[in-house]
């Protein structure tokens, strides 16, 4: 007999427009490394954070060592022996490793003995060959290093449930191995490990058993001998029958984006993009699928000139646009749908009319001698609320008080009413309702028919294979390749999702 | 001693005194701002403090009761601010300004009957044995009255507790980063609500030592702007309960030195002499934004930020 020592029953969990988790069953037998896989927003990080009682589920029940308990806080958890390592580390960076390891702790006393502590963290740091000293300063570290703090913290406290998320990712390949040993040392202790990932090759290294999750549902769980790096991507992607929507023919125009070698750098100074090519025509939709983090906001960003390149080229219709301004950009005739439709998108406090002029409120009629016509600006925002059949309650109230689906409608409205050469769209359906997502990818179908070249880009496989013409796969910052819709195959672009070609799977 | 050298002690020692008005509520603001929460009604907690204390100082006929009842007026009107900032999440700079504007009308309107009355029971000074006899040191910061040892205590008690403590290192780190501290298991919004208190009780106790002991009457605006020096003071200490003593002292002797000068008659007109503290302020400040730059350290990282656990 194998011991559970955390066991979830149908734990569910909601935030507003989205079903994070849904019914979720999961057990973590002591001493083992058990993951948790599956794509960004399938549900993982949201499930651990119950455990560690950030989030409480809206139901569901969990078990601790066969006791049923609820979770209200994380120094609830603490108490049950769970100490999670959060992917944004929750670490106080004008704080030395001891006052870190100190926070929250409530076994110390009032005034705290420096010393004993410090003895204390050098004592498991040298056990786990961590290298850490306790009176250097959070800001100090590396990023690597940091991650090791966090693992003396979880352990000062006799964590026995270690939940990992997406360690990882942050990490470079060296760190990684070094890290895994870490923690194959810690589960010979009898300690158990929820580790999140949804890196394929790292998953089969470090797992023993492996919970698949889609879409906040728990697919199954397998035993890591008794599976491949291919059966896993499978049960990640989902093998659901793909419908396509209805469709003219593909008419191809002229050349309308090309993307030459793009190379261009995260906000951490780290190779993002590295030798981006592709070409889009007018009139097909290229699809650009991949697991979230892989490049796509960095390559829109480059696209949309609000980030640099360090090299390549960008050109829309013949013209070299490469780290051009977004002005230069947009009267090449761009539209771009960011990802982030409240940040960057729309204006949150400005009203719906405001934001619907956003793009040429400079114009005329809209403005005439550096005057706003609002009559003019009613007029437009009317117009493009019964074509869009967006649903605003008032015009004059900020737009972040419309729903997600009315605020991307509008966002939508606004761009393709630009007349655009190219539309560039990312995540257009996220969080949105069916009725919304159905609407925004007829719109996008319509543009395709007018001739519009449409860069999509999307984690969700879903919709790329239902409105693409052509399906490129982006993995760490490079594009693994291209394929026409009629050619494509889910199995396929979901292996090339997470990394893996062809010849390593055959 | 030579005549000199004694007007240079007895100034010193009433910059100290005159210090030590500001120096209370610096060290609350310190603590407050350390638990990230700003709270900009200082001067309007001073004030009501100042009132409360004097009131109650000349009807019990204690200046002890007094100043208690005055620092408990000054924590009871920042839970306002602290209902606002963290319950609410309300807009903190907005909220302080209130309580400013607040407190000082709340004062127009209770302190009219009080106008110009004194508070006439003396708080004598201690001298203490052995450390008063120091030359110069000794009359300047060993001969006070009890308030002026009670923050002396405070400071090195307030040192204490947030680099040594456990208690510390949680204030400390709710500042810096909540989201961290909340998962770590520390109460968030408790504590800044205990923090935001503290700070009012201390703001109370600046106002009450003004009216109570410095300038034993009541008149309209007694506090004069001290509360938006102290906001000052906290950024030249650096957050840090020992540099708020340098800074209120000095403060409290360019206070004196131009309460001396108006007193002697001097030509400069007396508005210019009132500004100096603000020219000081903004001297400060820069000055110490371009140390703070250099070092590593600064403003508590989530100062003024709301918190909440389950944001996304």
């Amino acid at each position: 007999m194998t011991d559970i020592v955390v066991a979830l029953r149908k734990i569910t969990k909601t935030f507003p427009g989205i079903k994070a988790n849904d019914g979720v069953d999961f057990e973590l037998r002591k001493g083992e490394i058990h993951t948790l896989l599956g794509e960004n927003g399938a549900g993982k990080s949201t499930l651990m954070n119950i455990i560690d009682g950030i989030y409480q589920p809206d139901s569901g029940e969990i078990e601790i060592n066969g006791k049923k308990v609820h979770i209200k806080s994380p120094s609830d958890a603490m108490k049950n022996g769970i100490g999670m390592i959060h992917q944004h580390f929750m670490l106080v960076d004008s704080l030395t490793v001891l006052e870190n390891v100190l926070l929250g702790l409530t076994s110390a006393g009032f005034y705290v003995d420096k010393k004993k502590v410090a003895a204390k963290i050098t004592a498991i740091s040298d056990r786990y060959n961590l290298g850490i000293d306790p009176f250097t300063k959070i800001w100090q570290l590396s990023v690597g290093e940091q991650q090791r703090v966090e693992v003396i913290k979880t352990l000062f406290r006799g964590a026995q449930i270690l939940i990992l998320d997406e360690p990882t990712a942050v990490l470079a390949p060296q760190e990684v191995e070094e890290t895994f040993k870490i923690y194959r040392q810690m589960v010979q202790e009898g300690k158990s490990i929820i580790f999140i990932s949804h890196k394929l090759n790292e998953i089969m290294d470090i797992s023993d058993r492996i919970t698949v999750l889609r879409k906040g549902k728990a697919i199954g769980t397998v035993d890591k001998d008794k599976t491949s790096e291919k059966d896993l991507a499978k049960m990640m992607v989902g093998r659901e029958i793909l419908f396509r929507l209805e469709r003219g023919p593909l008419n191809r125009g002229e050349k309308i984006l090309q993307v030459e070698n793009v190379k261009a750098l995260n906000d951490k100074g780290l190779t993002a993009l590295n030798g981006i090519t592709f070409d889009i025509y007018g009139g097909e939709i290229f699809g650009l699928a991949g697991i979230a983090g892989n490049g796509q906001k960095i390559l829109s960003d480059v696209i949309a000139g609000l980030r640099k390149s360090i090299s390549g080229s960008v050109y829309i219709d013949g013209k070299d646009l490469t780290n051009a301004n977004p002005k230069e950009i947009f009267e090449q005739g761009l539209s771009y749908v960011p990802p982030d439709r409240l940040k960057v998108g729309l204006v949150p406090n400005l009203s719906s009319s405001d934001n619907a002029v956003l793009r040429h409120y400079n114009r005329e009629p809209i403005s005439r001698n550096t005057f706003i016509n609002y009559t003019e600006v009613e007029n437009y925002t009317d117009h493009l609320i019964k074509n869009y059949d967006i649903k605003v309650p008032r015009k004059d109230a900020p737009v972040k008080f419309l729903s997600g689906g009315n605020m991307q409608k509008l966002l939508l409205a606004r761009e393709i009413s630009e007349k655009p050469k190219l539309l560039v769209v990312v995540h257009p359906t996220r969080g949105l309702d069916i009725g919304a997502m159905e609407f925004i990818r007829t719109v996008l179908l319509r543009e395709r028919d007018n001739g519009v070249a449409i860069l999509l880009i999307s984690e969700d496989l879903d919709e790329i294979f239902m409105i693409s013409d052509r399906i490129g796969v982006i993995h760490d910052g490079r594009i693994l390749d291209i394929v026409d819709i009629e050619q494509a195959k889910v199995e396929r672009i979901g292996l090339l999702m997470a990394g893996l070609d062809e010849k390593s799977t055959q | 001693m030579t005549e000199q050298s004694s007007i240079l002690v007895t100034l010193s020692a009433s910059a100290v005194r005159s210090g030590t008005i500001l120096l209370f509520p610096t060290l609350g603001e310190i603590i407050t701002e350390r638990s990230g929460v700003i709270n900009l009604g200082i001067e309007g907690m001073m004030i009501i403090g100042a009132l409360f204390g004097f009131i109650t100082g000349n009807l019990t006929h204690s200046p002890y009761i007094g100043f208690l009842v005055g620092m408990l007026a000054g924590g009871l009107t920042s839970l306002i601010h602290a209902f606002i900032s963290i319950t609410l999440r309300g807009n903190q700079i907005v909220s302080g300004l209130a309580l400013t504007i607040f407190g000082l009308g709340l004062t127009n309107f209770f302190g009219q009957d009080w106008i110009n009355k004194k508070f006439t029971i003396p708080v004598s000074s201690i001298a203490i044995p052995g450390l008063s006899k120091i030359p110069v040191i000794g009359p300047v910061l060993f001969n006070q009255d009890i308030f002026v040892y009670f923050s002396y205590i405070l400071v090195v008690f307030m040192w204490f507790v947030l680099f040594k403590t456990r208690t510390g290192i949680h204030l400390r780190a709710l500042g810096e980063n909540a989201q961290a501290a909340g998962a770590m298991g520390v109460e968030v919004n408790k504590s800044r609500y205990w923090w935001t208190f503290f700070g009012g009780l201390m703001a109370g106790a600046g106002g009450a030592y003004l009216t109570l002991v410095y300038a034993p009457f009541w008149l309209d605006g007694i506090t004069a702007g001290r509360g938006w020096i102290a906001v000052a003071l906290v950024i030249f200490a650096m957050w840090n309960p020992l540099y708020a003593v340098i800074g209120a002292y000095l403060f409290g002797g360019i206070d004196s030195v131009q309460f001396q000068l108006q007193a002697s008659g001097t030509t400069i007109p007396s508005s210019l002499l009132n500004m100096q503290p603000y020219l000081m302020t903004f001297i400060v400040v820069i000055a110490a934004t371009i140390v703070l730059r250099k070092r590593h350290i600064g403003t508590p990282r989530e100062l003024g930020i709301p918190y909440s656990r389950e944001e996304k």
